[in-house]
């Protein structure tokens, strides 16, 4: 190889490397820089004492809490909701599944994971139609229904991580656990299952990230501007990041922005913090299987 | 009993991926009665005037989405030999959990902090039109979806066999050489599929197009003009009541999306099956 190509090589790919790395800094930076300021009660709960806002004393129009806890309910109702689902599927797929059966579902599950959001979103609307007119009005675009449609795109991810974390036991394990005489439930939900524990836990909290960052899927199935702290699951909600949408695109005075930006700042805060979970529990997981 | 949930399980994943392209058939099909349909392939979104042409949309989705995707393919690739083979030692750990962080990043953190830096910028440099443009949404997915495709890459540059890399360094290959000339060969099908995974999450991301492409109804002719996704387009157009045959349009918007989806996908499974022995 001529001096000219390796040298290409080497420093194009570094070149590529630190661009990318420079636009990461460049955009994150403007929002840690900007938002950093903002942070302070104000900013989650407007006027509002604290304490009063966190008891749902009093409603909160100008801060973020309605969104977090909006967020945070949406997060964990959907992942509950996705979870058993998830993980029963990982488990058919690695340990039930033969042929054509398995072939089918995994093209599924590669279908689903990559469908954009916004058509699940969509798919969560019209559910919702059916529900409206089947109720005859009573219900339509809600809490429960957002999750529900959060749980179908954070789905594939679990089913992935549960099938991974499966099939990582070893061959020595299954024997012994075989030979013992256990039936392939027994082992699975005795055995194989706490095995995989930490595997799925990881692919759960994963989950939460996905689901806190979504905006797509859930702008079409009942979040809207102000709604306050979530009280029904059929009702109406705020969250996190339709908040951030929203203020960029009409945003009306600095105020509002800086509340945007504080809201950015909060679920990058929230989502890497959730990131960083996940990547210790890896840690940990390898650190124990040496 | 057991067998028994996991099976039931399967059959929801199952039901719902069908669910989800049944649903928006149902509320698609009205459109194949009346004029709607003879529109809808062609050029001219004018609700009012009963034209729902959703072809500058998917003009747009490609505009916006294979620029993306072509800028972001060699950023990928060269980040991937970097965090493999080419960087000390030392290096490649962190390197790999910073392309791990990114896939966590809010999209919609991009969208707003480049609302107030790239898009300023972009129109200072362009000196005209409004900043948002197929550009700026061009640049700004392509740093969202690169840690996708660097992950792929990652992962197959690293099944390698071990012995194939000790082979060659003690030919005295370079690192360099050994990305170039075991490396790429050997991964081609992979590489092939990053790509088109990484294509499949540009068309479908909705909010960068919705925040920084500008939301036109245009067929676009520069990189500078703004454009509309089909992603945008569907966020855009729920605002409408739930009778209209606009609102019906989307749903073919929809359909769309969700074959191209598929498409990919199937190409994606074609490409990374295992060889038949």
């Amino acid at each position: 190889m001529s001096l000219w190509k390796r040298l290409l090589i080497r420093y194009g790919s570094f070149f590529v490397t630190l661009l990318l790395l420079s636009g990461l800094f460049f955009f994150l930076g403007h929002i840690v820089l900007k938002g950093g300021n903002t942070l302070s009660p104000a900013l989650l709960f407007g006027e509002v004492a604290p304490m009063d806002a966190l008891l749902f004393k009093e409603r909160v129009f100008e801060g973020l809490f309605p969104a977090i806890c909006g967020t945070l309910c949406l997060v964990l109702l959907s992942v509950t909701l996705a979870l058993p689902a998830g993980v029963l599927t990982g488990i058919w797929l690695s340990h039930f599944a033969r042929g054509r059966a398995k072939r089918t579902l995994t093209l599924c599950v590669d279908t689903l994971a990559g469908v954009p959001s916004i058509v699940v979103g969509l798919f969560g609307f019209s559910f919702a139609i059916l529900l409206h007119t089947l109720t005859k009005g009573r219900i339509g675009p809600c809490l429960l229904i957002a999750a529900l449609t959060l749980a179908v795109l954070v789905m594939p991810g679990i089913i992935r991580t549960t099938e991974v974390a499966l099939s990582t036991i070893d061959r020595g394990t299954r024997l012994r656990v075989s030979a013992m005489g256990a039936t392939p439930v027994q082992a699975i939900f005795h055995v194989y299952l706490p095995m995989a524990a930490s595997g799925i836990f990881r692919g759960g909290v994963l989950a939460l990230g996905r689901c806190a960052e979504d905006t797509a899927a859930i702008m079409l199935t009942g979040v809207v501007v102000t709604a306050g702290v979530p009280y029904a699951l059929f009702g109406r909600f705020e969250a996190l990041p339709f908040a951030i949408f929203t203020i960029a695109s009409e945003y009306t005075g600095p105020e509002e922005l800086a509340r945007g930006y504080g809201a950015a700042l909060i679920l990058l805060i929230l989502c890497g913090g959730l990131f960083g979970l996940s990547a210790c529990i890896a840690c940990r997981f390898r650190s124990i299987k040496r | 009993m057991g067998e028994g949930a996991a099976t039931m399980a399967a059959g929801i994943t199952f039901g719902v991926t069908l669910a989800i392209f049944g649903f928006m058939g149902w509320l698609a099909l009205p459109l194949l009665e009346g004029e709607t349909l003879s529109t809808l392939f062609t050029s001219v979104w004018n609700p009012q005037g009963g034209h729902f042409g959703i072809r500058p949309m998917i003009w747009g989705t490609l505009a916006v989405a294979l620029p993306a995707t072509l800028i972001a393919f060699p950023v990928s690739v060269g980040f991937a030999c970097v965090a493999t083979h080419l960087a000390p030692s030392w290096a490649r750990r962190p390197l790999k959990g910073i392309a791990g962080f990114m896939t966590g990043i809010p999209t919609v953190v991009y969208g707003f902090s480049a609302v107030f830096t790239l898009v300023p910028l972009i129109r200072r440099m362009a000196g005209q039109g409004s900043g948002f443009s197929i550009l700026g949404a061009a640049m700004v997915l392509a740093l969202l979806i690169s840690p996708t495709m660097i992950l792929i890459l990652i992962n197959a540059f690293e099944t390698t066999p071990q012995i194939w890399l000790r082979e060659f360094e003690a030919m005295g290959a370079t690192p360099e050489e050994t990305v170039w000339y075991l490396i790429f060969p050997v991964t081609t099908p992979a590489m092939v599929s990053a790509f088109l995974l990484g294509l499949g999450r540009a068309t479908g991301d909705t909010l960068i197009a919705l925040m920084l492409a500008g939301n036109a109804v245009l067929t676009p002719t520069s990189p500078l003009e703004p454009a509309r996704t089909l992603t945008a387009h569907i966020a855009l157009v729920m605002a409408a009541d739930f009778e209209s045959p606009e609102f019906r349009s989307i749903f073919a918007c929809g359909i769309l999306l969700y074959l191209i989806i598929f498409g990919l996908t199937l190409m994606v499974r074609y490409l990374t099956r295992r060889p038949c022995p």
